[in-house]
Formats: structure tokens, C-alpha cells, sequence
């Protein structure tokens, strides 16, 4: 219940942002919206507490700036890569076992490591990822690395 | 400065394109089309701003949307020679 | 031109030249897997630098609001795509070009 009530909030903030009018015709065009979304979420079963992490608000507001200057930091290393005459690539595979435990983790940690340039999950599962790294350093850093620790904090754990 | 950043985005269209057009596989293809898709919603919101007409923000929304779906539904479609859920075909809501 | 113009143009910029640095990156490339890396610089430093800059431009708007919703957007759909694509490809036998052996974790 406390879930249907936050998504139907949530959207319904969502429809007054995108649409800036404030006549009662289009609020309450987007309040029916919203509830029939949420009903339609719930007939999908994908209204949980899964789908709307909302408990992990916190620790995404220490984790995402983190994340953002690493993208940075990743980027402008792809980049001097793409430009150098010599193209020193040195595509590498690495396999290892994440350290998380729920499935918000684990998603939170591929799409983490694929978002950072130089650097792909090809395959995420509860016991094995699987990353293409674009230089054999780039591989070897996503092995039990600091994104690794930080993600399970950032999911809760020790 | 925002017609020399259309511009640009106008070279990474072409330069996507040309990857497009090479392929070999059919994911390069892919790619080149996610990313041809990137920079049309980016193109899209600078012409907003040249024009001074904002509402094509709201079309490069729809377009950021459809990029996604897009890809996707054409993966699924490579994978399972179907774009529905594979675990639910056939059975309708529970 | 004000200070406000002056950073916007110089965010466009750097985005500009990071967009067209990805397309390069999907040009060059010897094969699929690194084509994928060139072509996130163009989804997370180009566009977000790009709408960035626009954000500086408009203001505290509603239209700033949007540029953010599609920043939003690109920064979880986009893994989604890539992943999908390199997961559809190696499960479809496009064999990675690899410099050297598999690293794995040394705690197991």
C-alpha cells in the first residue's frame, strides 16, 4: 500500500513537471493517469519495494557523485585512447564473484561498470560477473575494486 | 555556440552513420543506430533552444524513450525470434 | 556576453568535442566490443556535458527540469542498451578480439 501511495505521488509530481499547466482539467487528466498506471504496475507485478527503492535514497546521494567523477575520470581516458595515433587498445576479459547480495545491488554494480567508459558487463549473475575492459588495466581495476566495496554499503551491507 | 554544437552533433551523426552503413555485424549496426539515436535527441533539444521554441525538449523525451524500447525490442527479437517475454508467452496477466 | 553565457559555451564545447570523440572512437575501432566503449564517451560525457551547458542556459526552469528528466533517462537506459547489446552479441558467437588471458578474482 505504502508503495502505490508513493508511485502514484511520484508520477503524479512527474506529470505536473512535464506539463507546467495548472488548469483543473489537466490535473485531474493527471491524477486519473497516475492511479490507472499504478493499477496497471500492479496487474504487471512490478510494483515492489524492488522496483522503487525508496529506503536506499540516502546512500544514493553520497554514492552517485562518486560514481559521476569516475565516469569523468573514466572518459577523458577512453578518449585519449580513441585519439592516440597508435589506438593502444588491449581488450581483456576479467570474471569474479561481486560482493552483493540483493538483486538492487548487483544491478547497481553491472550498470555502474558499464556506465563507466572502457569498461562493459557482458554478463551479471548473483555469483559471476563477467566484464570486457577495454585495456588490460581497465579489466583488472573492476576485479573486488573500490565501486565493489561501495556498492554494498550502498545496498547495506557490512 | 549552440549552432557550432549542432554542428558537431551533426558530424557524430554522420561518423555513426558511415559505422552503420560499414556494420560488419549486425550489432555494429545496433550500436551505430543507439548512438545516431543519442545524438538526434541531443540535436533535437538544441533545436529547441536555436529556435526558442522549448516544447522539442518534450519530443527529445519520447525519443530518449524510444531509443531504449527500440534497441531492446530488436534485441529480444534477434534472441527469441519474438519481442513478448519469453517466461510469459501465452499466458496473458496472471 | 555574460559569465553565465561563458560557461554555458564552454560546457557545449568540451560536450561537442566529446560526442564527436565517441563517433571517431565507433570509426576506429578494430572490432565490436571496443566499439561499445567508444561509443559510451558519447553517451555519458557528450550528452551530459551538452544538456549540461543547456541547463546553465535556461535557467531554474521547468525546461531545466526536463533537461534533467532526459539526463535521468540516459544515465539508466543507456548500461541497459549496452548491456543487452554485448550480452546478445557473445551469446551469438561475435568472438571479442582479447590482448591477453582472462583475469579473475583472486579470492574465490
Amino acid at each position: 500500500m505504502f508503495v502505490s501511495v508513493g508511485l502514484v505521488c511520484a508520477l503524479f509530481v512527474f506529470w505536473i513537471l512535464m506539463s507546467g499547466y495548472f488548469t483543473p482539467f489537466l490535473l485531474a487528466a493527471g491524477l486519473g493517469s497516475a492511479i490507472a498506471i499504478t493499477w496497471f504496475a500492479h496487474r504487471m507485478e512490478v510494483a515492489d519495494r524492488e522496483g522503487q527503492p525508496l529506503h536506499l535514497t540516502p546512500q544514493a546521494m553520497s554514492y552517485t557523485p562518486w560514481l559521476l567523477k569516475e565516469i569523468v575520470k573514466a572518459a577523458l581516458g577512453v578518449s585519449r585512447i580513441i585519439l592516440d595515433p597508435r589506438l593502444p587498445v588491449s581488450p581483456t576479459l576479467a570474471r569474479f564473484r561481486p560482493s552483493q547480495q540483493s538483486t538492487v545491488g548487483l544491478v547497481t554494480h553491472a550498470n555502474s561498470i558499464t556506465l563507466t567508459p572502457g569498461t562493459i558487463t557482458v554478463e551479471a549473475q548473483h555469483d559471476e560477473f563477467l566484464v570486457h575492459g577495454l585495456t588490460r588495466e581497465g579489466a583488472l581495476g573492476t576485479v573486488d575494486s573500490e565501486m565493489d566495496a561501495r556498492v554494498h554499503r550502498f545496498e547495506g551491507g557490512a | 555556440m549552440l549552432s557550432a554544437a549542432a554542428v558537431a552533433l551533426l558530424v557524430t551523426l554522420a561518423l555513426a552513420l558511415a559505422r552503420g552503413l560499414a556494420g560488419p555485424t549486425v550489432f555494429d549496426r545496433l550500436q551505430a543506430g543507439n548512438t545516431i539515436g543519442t545524438a538526434a535527441l541531443l540535436l533535437l533539444t538544441l533545436m529547441g533552444f536555436l529556435n526558442g521554441r522549448p516544447d522539442f525538449i518534450d519530443l527529445a523525451i519520447v525519443y530518449a524513450f524510444l531509443n531504449i524500447v527500440g534497441t531492446i525490442a530488436v534485441l529480444r527479437f534477434f534472441r527469441y525470434g519474438d519481442v513478448s517475454d519469453p517466461d510469459r508467452a501465452g499466458r496473458g496477466p496472471r | 556576453m555574460s559569465a553565465t553565457d561563458a560557461l554555458s559555451a564552454l560546457l557545449l564545447a568540451a560536450g561537442s568535442v566529446f560526442c564527436m570523440i565517441g563517433a571517431l572512437g565507433l570509426l576506429r575501432m578494430p572490432d565490436f566490443f571496443t566499439r561499445m566503449h567508444a561509443a559510451s564517451v558519447t553517451d555519458t560525457l557528450g550528452a551530459g556535458l551538452i544538456l549540461l551547458g543547456l541547463m546553465v542556459q535556461a535557467g531554474l526552469t521547468l525546461i531545466t527540469v526536463k533537461l534533467i528528466a532526459i539526463g535521468v533517462l540516459i544515465f539508466f537506459t543507456s548500461p541497459a542498451a549496452t548491456h543487452a547489446l554485448a550480452r546478445a552479441a557473445l551469446a551469438r558467437g561475435v568472438k571479442p578480439l582479447l590482448a591477453g588471458d582472462e583475469v579473475t578474482s583472486s579470492k574465490k
